[in-house]
């Protein structure tokens, strides 16, 4: 009798939209020294336009406790508010309780165009 | 016409029986007899979550898409809907107070003891209960602050090692707190907890009922007559309502002066504003888990907090069965002082996440 119950309990997978690569904007869209959060499939992805007008782009869910990050101008980190975890601008946790880095994604420019991909 | 109505009941349901019953109890008045009160408090603010929540009930959607409009309508369009809410959320609130002294007046009362060992375990399942009473409601308004609270919260529960993926997933409804997670907190806030509580609650009553209120600490060695006794009926129930009376006034203060707020509908894809921070009621572990590093000698830094709140959980559950010797000994003494640690680290922890 429990087994009907759990198994109805279990959610149904979702089919996974297999993303890798994703346009964000065009450069234009971004001041330097800012970050936006964007969407990459189901995941949050946080991408940072640096001051030099470079981009950097990594996932956005902290290490930690799954917590949506944000690009600090004022500390030049990326900074979780849940527990004061810091990341420095290659997505290393630097501070506080985040026990490992973000994962780092690529970012490309196609003329005007910012894409985002996944790495291997 | 009352007399052959009482006559009608009588024949049908002995009430005289609940009426001797009612006329013989007693409840012990000495040391401590204030502390006898917060359980009946709990009851009352209990009962004011169930007219409050079904009232809630009638205009609330749990869906992602129109939850939280739902609740602003009820705060914005329906009349008096802000107050039915804000009752609700202060009388949450209260409840998680009052059982929380109750408990610790249980505690340092020593009430616990030989036979009331299943009135106290059922008690703290009571508190577990509250709790999760709390945490499932907390995401309900579908709020920025919800909706990270509960992200965290049920993050937590994936750091037990083996089950406790699984157990998040059950929980979410998927993999991350999305649009799946409402329905099933909404189940178990209305459906399955009030259900479960309800089960402990009587037993826990029932316990009380069959041994009666435990009496103050040293009146082993009292004789019976110097012992006092109020009736339950009247005296004790009168003093009850009239706390009752204070605690609805209270409440009704609060609940207009504070309306509670709505805040932003939470965004699946924004960063987690500043300052965010859990319930009150789960400050002392937020607070405590910022203090743990990463990693400590290769374990998890969560692991190891969660792996010590349920050490100092288990010990709490089992306090009536470690603390069996007099008053004054060596183990009661350090039963004592474990419990009184465990009320400093939790109001201290409260407070440093109320101020840093
Ligand atoms: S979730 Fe980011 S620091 Fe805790």
């Amino acid at each position: 009798m429990a087994y009907p119950i759990v198994r109805y309990l279990i959610p149904p997978p979702i089919p996974e939209a297999n993303i890798s690569s994703i346009r964000v904007g065009s450069v234009g869209d971004f001041s330097p020294e800012t970050g936006i959060i964007f969407q990459f499939g189901r995941i949050p992805g946080i991408l940072i336009r640096l001051e030099n007008g470079q981009f950097k782009a990594f996932s956005a869910t902290c290490t930690h406790l799954s917590c949506i990050v944000q690009y600090r101008g004022d500390l030049n980190q990326i900074w979780c508010a849940c527990h004061n975890g810091r990341f420095d601008l290659t997505g290393r946790n630097v501070a506080g309780p985040p026990p490992r880095p973000l994962e780092e994604y690529d970012v490309k420019l196609e003329g005007e165009e910012v894409w985002v991909t996944k790495r291997a | 016409m009352w007399k052959r109505l009482r006559d009608w009941i009588d024949q049908r349901f002995e009430t005289g029986l609940l009426i001797d019953f009612l006329k013989k109890k007693k409840v012990p008045h000495g040391k401590g007899w204030f502390w006898y009160y917060f359980g009946g408090v709990a009851l009352f603010l209990f009962v004011v979550q169930v007219i409050s929540g079904i009232l809630l009930l009638f205009y609330y959607k749990a869906s992602a898409d129109s939850a939280y409009e739902s609740i602003r309508f009820i705060m914005s369009q329906v009349k008096f809907g802000w107050l039915v809410r804000s009752v609700h959320s202060w009388a949450g609130n209260l409840m998680v107070l009052a059982v929380f002294i109750h408990m610790f007046s249980v505690f340092f009362l020593r009430a616990y003891r030989k036979p009331r060992e299943m009135t106290w375990i059922s008690g703290v399942i009571l508190l577990l209960l509250v709790m999760g009473f709390g945490f499932s409601g907390y995401l309900l308004p579908w709020n920025e602050l919800s909706y990270f609270a509960t992200k965290v919260g049920t993050d937590i529960i994936g750091v037990i090692p083996i089950v406790g993926k699984a157990m998040m997933t059950l929980l979410r409804g998927s993999e991350e707190v999305t649009g799946a997670t409402l329905p099933r907190f909404y189940g178990i806030h209305v459906a399955m907890l009030p259900l479960i509580f309800t089960l402990v609650l009587t037993t826990h009553l029932i316990f009380i009922q069959v041994q009666g209120m435990s009496e103050p600490r040293g009146w082993e060695t009292v004789p019976e007559e110097k012992k006092v006794h109020i009736p339950f009926f009247p005296n004790f129930v009168l003093r009850d309502l009239l706390l009752w009376l204070i605690v609805f006034n209270i409440l009704a203060v609060l609940a207009v002066l504070f309306p509670w707020e709505l805040g932003q509908k939470a965004d699946l894809f924004s960063s987690a504003p500043a300052g965010i921070k859990p319930e009150w009621y789960f400050l002392f572990m937020f607070q405590a888990l910022k203090y743990i590093p990463g990693t400590v000698l290769f374990i998890d830094g969560e692991l190891l907090g969660i792996l010590a709140f349920l050490i100092g959980g288990l010990f709490w559950l089992l306090i009536p069965f470690l603390d069996t010797t007099d008053d004054g000994t060596a183990r009661a003494r350090g039963i004592k002082l474990g419990g009184t640690f465990i009320l400093l680290f939790i109001v201290v922890m409260t407070v440093l996440g109320f101020v840093v």
